[in-house]
């Protein structure tokens, strides 16, 4: 430890502002297209149509949470398959796994809104107030008319953005262009204005003001990434050995001895997060890869070869440091763990498409009462009384017949609004509770038997499609 | 905190001082807009504890400059919606319920509601799922046997007049006399076997013949001819599987001894005209109604 006489540390720091200076390069046109795709996909998706018939919502995507319906294109997933959805976010989990063990904070880097956003409000930024320079210029400057034009056209574009991004989140859970209407109108629910004004100032802080911090101070998942990191992932690094000792290249003495990097700071000024990649990996570094495109810029211009930042496991920046050839990069990629969690994604993904393709369009749930178990009637038959749920998942009104088979004589009775019939009409899209009364005559050996096992039927009277429950029937014994 | 600052060689970073077991803790500051989020949290706080009930006083709580209550909420909730179902307690209350049609409103209406009635009113005698309980004279509500009807008119009457209670003159009212007083053990004995023997059960059928002469001399005026019971005079059906107090041997001669006095109050005193018709509705249709 060294000691040094300063006055004790402070706790807590200001902000340091970052002015990211413009860049170009084959990661910054991947990113600028990854922003492109992406930010269509979450403003445009509510707007595709997917007709389901007259009695479904024609919208492709829709989370109906009145109704209780989950519609996704071609697929429509009730609440009692919510296994989809953890399975889908279990795939999510993996692929985040996947990714971060191969490529480190790809997911950071590339598709995290935060970082869409953020990298979208610094374009804004820079439209407006000019580069890095004169960002800088700006900060420092003293408070006049020009500043305060500058900053609050800024504002008011980010605002604009923040406004549409809350807005289009609304549409995932209604009937989009009815709710456009209606919010134009002012006849839109509380509700979805709220949650687009919530939206819309999370948005605005997060892109414009917090940025870097967001990643830094609140987000879990760059904590949990850096424990899935190993000395074989790829990830943005500087070629130490390549690079030190660095210094300008004028023609003085000891000019030769120098390494590659000219210290021109490009990789700081373009950095998002405001660090020096050559200080190693960090707990702030996004893996942006724009350090890596400024200087493949640089090395373009004095002559040396591109990649003294570059994408780079630790493992290789150690061996070429020995002077040996790094490893190809699939051996990086195709590792027991980057291939476990393919095959464990996989299997997920091949579990849950089956588990699609399976699914019966009826489902049907019986529910014995069991208070009491049994009744007895006047001519000593015995009675058991069940309720039975019929989802019909399909966009037309179906006729069931509802019956039973057991291996003992047994009457059923299904009731339908007062009146007994065997048959019950389930409306399209709903769920039906029929009550159904099963009847052992007093002879026959299901009336005195402890229980006997049997399973009710639905039929649909027209496509013969049916689906069946076990249940038991309880006798006086 | 130490006086002089300490450089850790590693990191580069400043430490706290503290040291435990000879590792220091290095003073990574947090950011400042944390600190102040922090004491937003606590300005936020106490804010709140002034605008909401929150200081616990000697036998209440501050109220709040709000003056927001969960009681009064819940109260103004229940108005809400007794004025959203307004029109339909008023259709079900003026119903007549022999004619309300099964899918009408009013008679879904009255049947869920006629459940929570049943809960509230009805089941510490009649069981939570209308059972009864089993032969101790509280009758079971979803068969298909009937002290005094099983129709809606015939349901509706008994709840709101109830059965042999001194409240309600119009009270359904039948007595079953004490045969101990007026029969010898023997006779007893013997009608008792031909009451088995109706509902075939294992009797002795030398009594039975016997009992059969005292049975048509003192019960069947009420019980029928051969036990089916009258409904009109609440006598209830002999030659049947359901007893309500039980129908073996034991139970019967102390039934014809001693007599039975069941009783039920009349809810019309207590329950509104909506929730009388409702717990009719939800009677009639468990699985017993006629
Ligand atoms: S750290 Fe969190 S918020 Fe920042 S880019 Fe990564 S996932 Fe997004
Ligand atoms: S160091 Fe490079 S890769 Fe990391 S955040 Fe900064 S610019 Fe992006």
């Amino acid at each position: 430890m060294t000691q040094s006489p300063a006055s004790p540390p402070s706790l807590y720091v200001a902000r340091e502002p970052i002015f990211p200076r413009r860049v170009k390069g084959k990661f910054r046109t991947l990113k600028w297209w990854i922003m492109g795709v992406t930010l269509a996909i979450y403003y445009l998706t509510p707007w595709i149509r997917w007709d389901r018939g007259p009695n479904l919502p024609d919208q492709a995507v829709l989370v109906d949470l009145a109704g209780r319906r989950f519609y996704f294109f071609w697929i429509e997933i009730w609440p009692h398959e919510f296994y989809f959805v953890a399975g889908l976010l279990i795939m999510a989990g993996l692929g985040l796994f996947l990714f971060t063990s191969a490529l480190g904070r790809v997911w950071c880097g590339y598709t995290c809104p935060q970082t869409v956003w953020t990298d979208l409000f610094i374009l804004v930024e820079r439209w407006i107030e000019g580069d890095r320079n004169a960002r800088v210029r700006l900060w420092n400057a003293d408070w006049s008319l020009r500043k305060v034009r500058l900053r609050v056209t800024k504002w008011i574009v980010w605002f604009l953005i923040a406004m549409a991004t809350g807005g289009a989140w609304v549409f995932y859970f209604a009937d989009a262009p009815t709710l456009a209407a209606d919010l134009m109108t002012f006849s839109a629910p509380l509700v979805a204005y709220s949650t687009i004004l919530i939206l819309a100032a999370t948005t605005f802080v997060f892109g414009g003001f917090m940025r870097e911090q967001v990643c830094n101070y609140m987000c879990p998942w760059p904590r949990i990434q850096a424990a899935m990191m190993d000395n074989d992932t790829l990830t943005v690094a500087y070629r130490h050995w390549r690079g030190e000792p660095r210094g300008k290249h004028i023609k003085a003495e000891g000019a030769d001895q120098l390494g590659d990097c000219i210290d021109c700071m490009a990789c700081v000024n373009v950095c998002p997060a405001g660090i020096d990649i050559r200080d190693g990996q960090q707990m702030e570094c996004i893996t942006c890869a724009l350090c890596i495109d400024a200087c493949d810029e640089v090395m373009e211009r004095i002559g040396k070869p591109r990649g003294l930042i570059d994408y780079l496991a630790l493992s290789d920046e150690e061996a070429e440091t020995q002077g040996a050839q790094p490893r190809p990069i699939w051996q990086h990629v195709l590792r027991p763990r980057t291939i476990l969690y393919t095959a464990m994604w996989s299997l997920i993904g091949v579990a849950l498409v089956y588990a699609l393709f399976i699914r019966s369009d009826i489902d049907l749930t019986v529910e014995p009462v069991r208070n009491p178990q049994f009744v007895t009637l006047s001519d000593g038959a015995v009675r058991n009384t069940y309720t039975l749920r019929i989802r019909n998942l399909t966009a037309e009104d179906r006729d069931f017949r509802v019956m039973l088979t057991s291996e003992e004589i047994l009457r059923i009775d299904v009731e339908s609004d007062g009146a007994v019939a065997n048959h019950v009409t389930v409306p399209a899209n709903e769920t039906l509770q029929a009550r159904v009364y099963v009847i052992a005559r007093p002879q026959d050996a299901a009336a005195d038997a402890e229980t006997t096992d049997l399973r009710l039927w639905v039929e649909d009277v027209e496509t013969d499609d049916r689906a069946g429950v076990a249940t038991i029937f309880n006798g006086k014994g | 905190m130490a006086d002089k600052q300490e450089i850790d060689d590693v990191t580069g970073t400043d430490t706290t001082g503290h040291e435990w077991d000879g590792i220091k803790e290095l003073n990574n500051p947090l950011p400042r807009w944390w600190l102040w989020t922090f004491y937003g949290t606590v300005v936020w706080g106490l804010a709140y504890t002034i605008a909401y009930p929150a200081w616990p006083l000697i036998n209440s709580a501050t109220t709040g400059l709000l003056g927001y209550s969960t009681r009064a909420e819940v109260a103004e909730r229940i108005a809400e919606v007794d004025a959203q179902n307004a029109e339909l307690t008023e259709r079900l209350a003026s119903a007549d319920l022999a004619t309300l049609a099964p899918d009408d409103p009013a008679h879904r209406f009255g049947v869920a509601g006629g459940a929570s009635v049943f809960l509230a009113h009805c089941s510490q005698c009649h069981g939570s799922g209308a059972a009864g309980v089993q032969a101790a004279g509280y009758p079971n509500l979803l068969d298909d046997a009937w002290l005094w009807g099983g129709t809606l008119e015939d349901i509706e009457y008994t709840v709101r007049h109830g059965i042999r209670n001194e409240t309600d003159p119009d009270a359904r009212w039948s007595e079953m006399p004490a045969f101990g007083d007026i029969m010898s053990d023997e006779e007893i004995g013997q009608t008792v076997e031909y009451v088995l023997s109706l509902s075939g059960q294992d009797h002795d059928a030398a009594m039975a013949e016997q009992g059969m002469v005292w049975f048509q001399e003192q019960c069947s005026a009420c019980h029928g001819d051969n036990g089916e019971g009258i409904r009109e005079l609440g006598a209830p059906t002999l030659n049947d599987a359901i007893w309500l107090y039980g129908g073996d041997r034991e139970t019967l001669i102390e039934t014809v001894t001693y007599s039975r006095f069941g009783v039920m109050p009349a809810w019309g005193q207590r329950l509104d005209e909506e929730e009388i018709k409702a717990v009719t509705l939800y009677l009639h249709q468990l699985g017993g109604g006629e």
